[in-house]
């Protein structure tokens, strides 16, 4: 076991990256504050930028891995800057960000 | 290199044009006197070229920016019906009413609507996986704005807020998938990830619950059962115009990116046979899981679309139903069954648009979505009643009409394929849909005005546009010759 932990290998990082995916998914579903889901969000896209990583770095897949990392983090902050403004305008609009208090619309 | 690259950049005109109307918008906003849709009609006329430039790619089979991009048939047919329906919701977005009041800053929303075209003839024409996201994210980032538009509306944020998290969260789970694909099959490319397969692999578990997970944001674009319940709240709060381009044009580019990397990646090495292309990935039964989501959908979404008041949210629900009719194509994948989604895709454009056109002149006039408030429509806007009629007949799949010869293509395909549980579910709710469409009509023709019986005046110009859109429905339920001969001609997948 303390032989296992001491060299990383991918097993290690998928679990890792396993971890924070249920992690981001717990925010999403248990938060009713805007920003924690979109925290949430945050980790979910970052887990699968682990994986990308990882496997780039442990198997023959090369440089595609690291290169499709690099755009992730780049949606993931255009995605932040969008979220961010419309959360503005929703705290504008209705004078709170949390979750159960926004919702005209419902059938 | 350099020459693969110049070449594909012959071949990448319609996109590079999309591109530079984009940014001419932006600069044409700065020039032009605020309180005209002139960006708008900039936009048209880049759609327009773009269309023409397509033209020139007829006939051409073949991959361009190292396997980044095919140049097919396939796409081709797509990337014509999404400017279509592009070219459509310009027309529409000049005569709104909803978005007067945000008439200075009118050349963003014709901006993000050129983004969004970009993402979306992108999304139908990837063969890498990153492509195949950044396309879908492009997609979305334009749309999760454009949703959110009117701004000063409370309903219009809620509904863009909305749109943003489940998007967000269903890409990200679909990244995940994608990033366990990857890794498990060493490519990035559909095509690699077709021959790793092929070759064999004993990750069978992490490849199903990848596949499982792409599922899930592709099934979000396309609003199907389970993941539909964005699309009520998202096209009841969003504009009119941006409800029918999420509704059609957003849905018909998600089919095609579905089609695409299902029936490339996990295809058998003898391509689509008559059983369909789904013998690549063991496991889970993939048509079974994808025939019990299109049910499921058929069910779902006429059952609830019997009970909602709002136009749009009724048109929202029928879309779920819709999706699911054409899901019942790609679930055969054969020949046929994509013959008949195409046609499907194709008379569904019509339809949709001209019934959420009719909703927002009808909008426009009487301030209302409400279809309690629709009573009496018909006498005091005949045109306008004719034509949502006919549109709602559409949609049911009665003859003469478009939507009659598109139902009877996909049912005709399921039964010769043996899908016989899932044609008498569709047959059945196309049944259900029947009330809730036709509860419309009663509205607008078998009661008395409440508000006043003067008669509703629109103008020319909103009456071409709306023949149209009429046109065709009626024309393609009895002369669609030329539509099955162009579908049947653009089932060629490059790679197949």
């Amino acid at each position: 076991m303390i032989q296992w932990l001491a060299e990383p290998g991918l097993t290690h990082f998928l679990i890792v990256s396993a971890i924070l995916f249920s992690l981001g998914l717990m925010a999403i579903l248990s938060k009713r504050n805007v920003i924690m889901v979109l925290m949430g969000v945050e980790l979910i896209l970052n887990s699968a930028n682990i994986n990308m990583i990882a496997f780039s770095r442990f198997t023959d897949l090369g440089l595609d891995g690291q290169m499709i990392g690099l755009f992730v983090i780049i949606i993931a902050a255009a995605e932040a800057a969008v979220a961010l403004a419309i959360v503005l305008n929703i705290y504008n609009r209705f004078r709170s960000i949390n979750l159960d208090e926004i919702s005209l619309l419902k059938g | 290199m350099v020459e693969q690259t110049l070449y594909s950049i012959t071949q990448f005109y319609p996109e590079i044009i999309v591109t530079v109307t984009l940014c001419v918008i932006i600069v044409a906003d700065l020039l032009t006197k605020k309180e005209s849709h002139t960006t708008g009609w900039i936009l048209l006329g880049g759609f327009v070229l773009a269309g023409f430039t397509l033209l020139l790619q007829v006939g051409r089979n073949e991959s361009v920016f190292f396997d980044m991009i095919a140049i097919d048939p396939f796409s081709l047919f797509f990337k014509l019906i999404l400017l279509l329906a592009g070219i459509f919701v310009i027309l529409f977005s000049v005569q709104s009413r909803e978005l007067d009041q945000y008439m200075n800053r009118i050349g963003e929303y014709y901006m993000l609507l050129a983004g969004m075209m970009l993402g979306m003839m992108l999304m139908v024409s990837s063969t890498n996986l990153l492509m195949l996201f950044l396309a879908f994210e492009l997609t979305s980032l334009s749309s999760y704005v454009l949703v959110g538009f009117t701004k000063h509306s409370k309903r219009s944020s809620e509904s863009s807020m909305k749109y943003i998290i489940y998007g967000a969260v269903s890409s990200g789970v679909m990244l995940y998938g994608f990033s366990l694909l990857i890794g498990t099959t060493g490519a990035v490319d559909i095509y690699g990830i077709n021959e790793a397969l092929a070759a064999g692999t004993d990750q069978t578990l992490i490849l199903n619950i990848s596949v499982l997970m792409i599922l899930v944001g592709m099934g979000f674009k396309i609003a199907v059962v389970p993941f539909h319940f964005w699309a009520p709240d998202i096209y009841e709060g969003a504009p009119i115009s941006i409800a029918a381009i999420l509704a059609v044009a957003s849905k018909i580019a998600a089919f095609g990116l579905l089609i695409r990397f299902f029936s490339i990646s996990f295809a058998d090495a003898g391509g689509i046979s008559a059983t369909g292309a789904w013998q690549g990935v063991e496991g889970i039964h993939w048509n079974l899981l994808l025939g019990v989501m299109a049910a499921l959908a058929m069910i779902v979404g006429n059952l609830t679309a019997l009970r909602q008041d709002n136009i749009k949210r009724m048109l929202a629900y029928s879309s779920i139903a819709h999706a699911g009719y054409i899901l019942m194509g790609v679930v055969i994948l054969a020949a046929e069954g994509l013959t008949s989604v195409m046609i499907y895709l194709f008379i569904y454009l019509f339809m949709n648009l001209g019934a959420f056109y009719v909703a927002m002149l009808f909008s426009n006039k009487i301030g209302s979505e409400s279809i309690e408030k629709y009573k009496g429509l018909g006498k005091r806007a005949p045109l306008q009643g004719v034509a949502l009629t006919i549109f709602l007949v559409s949609l049911t799949g009665i003859p003469p009409t478009g939507g009659f010869v598109a139902k009877l293509y996909i049912f005709g395909a399921a039964v010769s394929a043996g899908w016989i549980w899932l044609v008498v579910i569709a047959g059945i709710t196309t049944v259900i849909s029947l009330f809730y469409y036709i509860r419309v009509v009663r509205n607008m023709y078998f009661y008395g005005s409440e508000s006043g019986n003067d008669p509703l005046q629109f103008n020319v110009w909103s009456n071409v546009i709306l023949l149209a859109l009429l046109i065709p429905t009626l024309l393609l339920g009895i002369y669609f010759a030329p539509v099955l001969e162009f579908a049947r001609n653009s089932i060629h997948l490059f790679g197949m």
